[in-house]
């Protein structure tokens, strides 16, 4: 089983169109896969038209009361399931850290930076791939996102600063002990008609073994899965965006390879 | 069972019922769910199945004796674009399309339908409530083969490594999996969406047809899948199918449905005597019943025979053989009796030439099987004969008799053959590689034996002598029919003239004593100093004495019998042994000296076939050390007890034979 998890810590920047479509390719290609969003707000839920909610939320979950495989839905697509969102997961670090309830430190995960890659651990037995939607902000909550993966992808906004928020990541994940991320990041957003987004995005992509040849460009269709609700690939397969997200997840599947 | 999908079928005898019965469904699901047909963009292939979500053909296969049905499982075969699958699953599960949509196939990219195996199914319970049974995935297996050719046999030894095979090779060795039944099915899928317009539930209609000269449809069958997480959709829709009229829950697998289709049922070949007989029956009749029945087995084995499928099925024939010729020892007496009022014989003429023909029988080219057929009688002239005179029984005596020889050459060597493996991992000092050349030369002997076996089985001899068999028995049996036994069967010893005609129950009795009576007392009188051939032929008397039980045990208490019959078993097992590894030394030594005489035998291999032979002479040893042993488990006092009162009938306590 392969751990990917879309990371950034700012909001906005696409990590989960990208969890969604990467996670729909890799079950296309036959991987048994399960995205899980751990985005309160709930937006890959929606997209895959799951109601984004969990019996017993998300301490439920952390405590160990409820296994993940209980709170997993099909989605409409071959091979491809969902753990749904639940809004109480916006207060998920003070469960990853033992606070609620006063026996979270008891919980399965142990040190509270690894909860999460413990609950997964039992996936490996179902899925391929795993696909972990993180939400915006530095926490423990995404401390453990980077614990738990084996591939943190970086959806980048093509600015100078976006380059400082890669460095940034490299620097914390590299302090890691034991096992470490892959870390591999990729322009999202690209508008072809700024020449700022096209002068960062070639020379970075050229420069950083760590950044992805091809970059997901701002395009309409892709903000249209929020009404599809559905993966770019499902409603408009020979899109630009869905090429372009097909192309991305062969460079990530071949990295791996 | 590859996902334990229970379901629904269509009620009804015609297609347009059915179909019906279909449309009311997706109706009655369609009050509370969206529904949305799923399109493939295939061709359509059959009424009523007009673009299809799936479409393939699938070939069950199992081993002519139904070794596979018989161990609760069922084979398919299920061919796909690039290669095919094996699916092995319980023989009482009824799978469904989505178990077995075909491999290797492209769903459409806009609409991309879920085909993961869900993990529950949602079906009707018998009460009508519905309930959620959980999936039975975990007791299927499948198992991706390429090249497999679906309407050809296909040898244990030469199936492909995988899952499926190694479960069931075990089970079928040394048999071939044949093709029983194909069947084309295509697949209309519907999803159920809740307000969300997310799937919730699937609904699968799968259509299935025999294909041939007339093709046979068989009723649609539908099932309700879970989308996991959705199990209480899933069952307010299985609520809502099963509340249609027309349509019922599905309780028979597609296999059985299809046999049927086509006449037949799941394990309607097997070796087992089993004849229709009844205790009170004419003793002519229920004989003639019994050796119709071996009858049907040796033809049943035939064509097997000469296609050379499997081994089985000239062992399977040879049994039969032998079984005729012991029923004919033990019974043919009553079917000379005269049937009742029709005691004038009007077949003096033909007799008298049956007679010659016996005679001359052993006197013929044994293995040619081109003797001519000297009774001046046709098969179907002779079928207005009520009873067989002693001349007739000599002959067909000498008929069987040359069947079993023609067939044991072949046999014997299908015996080394099939035990090469075993000997060769069982050699000590010689390497297994030493053996190669005994086995090519044992091969090329079985082709040489195996095409005179095929002349003799395509002869006229062999064709006419079974048709005239089976239109005499057929004759006995009819003109006995409706009668009752009312004179007592003379035992083997009293019998002077022409027996009476009793009952089977009475005949069944004395000459189960009788043969009892003899295995007893000559086994009794084995010593440690008695000769090898005195244990031969305890051999055979034990060997008549279990026919003589199998061909009677429909009137036998199944308790009983079964005790009896496995204390005898283990016996013949033991001296089995004694004389097989006696025979099979013989025959390597005579092996030996023919190899070396054609000049292809190396020193390693006499070294490797003495190693061998040695050993079978330990097997040997150890069979008569272990003789005493079972001879009293089967034959000492309580023994004779047992089988006292087997024959009595006291076991059943409705005095069988009384």
């Amino acid at each position: 089983m392969r751990i990917y998890a879309t990371y950034n810590i700012k909001g906005g920047v696409g990590k989960t169109t990208t969890a969604v479509n990467l996670a729909y390719l890799a079950a296309e290609s036959g991987l048994r896969t399960v995205l899980w969003d751990l985005d309160p707000q709930g937006a890959a839920s929606f997209m895959f038209r799951v109601k984004p909610r969990v019996k017993g939320g998300g301490k439920a979950i952390i405590l160990g009361r409820r296994s993940l495989d209980e709170t997993i839905k099909g989605t409409d697509f071959d091979n491809l399931d969902i753990i749904p969102a639940d809004f109480t997961y916006r207060n998920m670090d003070l469960l990853l850290d033992g606070g609620a309830g006063g026996d979270g430190g008891n919980s399965p995960g142990g040190k509270p930076a690894r909860k999460l890659s413990k609950l997964l651990a039992p996936l490996a037995q179902e899925y391929d791939a795993v696909f972990l939607d993180c939400p915006p902000s530095v926490s423990l909550v995404s401390e453990n996102v980077l614990h738990a993966a084996d591939v943190i992808l970086v959806p980048l906004i093509p600015t100078t600063l976006s380059v400082r928020t890669l460095d940034q990541l490299s620097e914390f994940v590299g302090e890691f002990q034991g096992r470490r991320p892959d870390l591999y990041a990729f322009f999202s957003m690209v508008d072809g008609r700024k020449k700022l987004h096209r002068e960062i995005t070639e020379k970075l992509s050229a420069q950083r073994s760590e950044v992805a040849k091809t970059a997901i460009p701002a395009l309409s269709v892709i903000e249209t899965m929020s009404v599809e609700r559905a993966p770019v690939a499902v409603f408009a397969p020979n899109s630009p965006a869905a090429r372009a997200y097909r192309d991305l997840w062969a460079e990530i599947s071949s990295r791996g390879a | 069972m590859t996902l334990g999908l229970a379901g629904f079928i269509a009620n009804g005898d015609d297609r347009q019922t059915w179909e019906e019965a279909v449309e009311a469904v997706v109706t009655a699901v369609a009050t509370e769910f969206a529904v949305i047909r799923e399109r493939s963009g295939e061709p359509a292939s059959g009424p009523g199945a007009d673009d299809p979500t799936g479409a393939y053909r699938l070939t069950w296969l199992d081993t002519f004796d139904w070794r596979l049905h018989k161990a609760g499982l069922a084979l398919e075969y299920v061919a796909g674009r690039r290669g095919g699958e094996l699916r092995l699953m319980s023989a009482t599960s009824a799978t469904t399309t989505l178990a077995r949509t075909a491999p290797a196939r492209t769903a459409p990219a806009r609409t991309a339908p879920a085909r993961t195996a869900p993990a529950r199914t949602a079906a009707p319970s018998a009460t009508g409530v519905t309930a959620v049974t959980a999936a039975d995935s975990d007791t299927s297996t499948v198992q991706p083969v390429t090249g497999w050719t679906a309407t050809r046999p296909h040898l244990s030894s030469d199936l492909p490594d995988g899952p499926v095979v190694a479960r069931i090779a075990g089970l079928i060795a040394p048999r071939a999996l044949l093709p029983v039944a194909a069947a084309a099915s295509t697949t209309t899928e519907y999803r159920l969406l809740n307000t969300d317009d997310k799937t919730v539930a699937r609904l699968l209609v799968e259509r299935l047809v025999i294909p041939g000269g007339d093709v046979i449809p068989l009723a649609p069958r539908l099932t309700i899948v879970e989308v996991r997480g959705y199990q209480g959709q899933a069952r307010r829709a299985a609520r809502l199918v099963a509340a249609v009229p027309g349509v019922g829950t599905e309780a028979e697998a597609p296999f059985p449905a299809a046999l049927r289709a086509l006449g037949r049922r799941p394990g309607d070949y097997s070796n087992k005597v089993d004849a229709p007989i009844t205790v009170a029956m004419p003793a002519p009749q229920a004989a003639a019943a019994i050796l119709l029945r071996l009858l049907d087995t040796i033809e049943a084995n035939v064509g097997g025979v000469l296609k050379d499928t499997d081994t089985e099925f000239l062992h399977d024939l040879r049994v039969s053989v032998r079984r005729t010729r012991s029923a004919l020892k033990l019974f043919g007496d009553v079917l000379t009796a005269p049937a009742p009022n029709n005691a004038n014989n009007a077949n003096n003429a033909n007799n008298a030439n049956n007679a010659n023909n016996a005679n001359n029988a052993n006197k013929s080219d044994k293995n040619s099987g081109n003797r001519p057929d000297k009774t001046g009688e046709s098969a179907t002239a002779d079928a207005g004969c009520t009873g067989l005179t002693r001349e007739d029984l000599a002959f067909f005596t000498a008929e069987f008799k040359w069947i079993g020889d023609v067939t044991t050459p072949t046999r014997d060597l299908d015996v080394h053959l099939l035990d090469f493996a075993q000997m060769a991992d069982g050699l000590a000092a010689a390497k297994p590689d030493d053996l190669e050349p005994f086995r090519s030369f044992l091969e090329q002997r079985r082709r040489r034996e195996f095409r005179a076996l095929t002349r003799a089985l395509r002869s006229p001899r062999f064709t006419v002598a079974i048709k005239k068999w089976r239109a005499k028995l057929a004759a006995i049996r009819q003109s006995h029919q409706g009668g009752a036994g009312v004179a007592a069967v003379r035992s083997e010893k009293s019998v002077q003239g022409p027996p009476g005609v009793g009952t089977v129950g009475t005949l069944a009795a004395e000459r189960t004593r009788v043969s009892f009576v003899k295995v007893a007392r000559r086994g009794a009188a084995i010593t440690a100093g008695s000769p090898p051939e005195s244990l031969h032929d305890l051999r055979k008397r034990c060997k008549e004495l279990r026919y003589a039980l199998e061909f009677f045990a429909p009137l036998h208490d199944k308790i009983g019998y079964g005790k009896v019959v496995g204390d005898l078993k283990r016996l013949q097992d033991c001296l089995g042994d004694f004389q097989d590894t006696e025979v099979q030394i013989g025959e390597i030594r005579t092996l030996a000296a023919a190899m070396l005489a054609a000049g292809e035998a190396p020193a390693v291999t006499l070294l490797a076939m003495g190693e061998v032979t040695a050993g079978l002479v330990v097997r040997q040893h150890a069979a008569r050390a272990d003789f005493e042993r079972r001879f009293a488990a089967f034959a000492d006092v309580d023994g004779q007890r047992r089988m006292s009162a087997l024959l009595r009938g006291r076991q059943g306590g409705t005095g069988r034979y009384q």
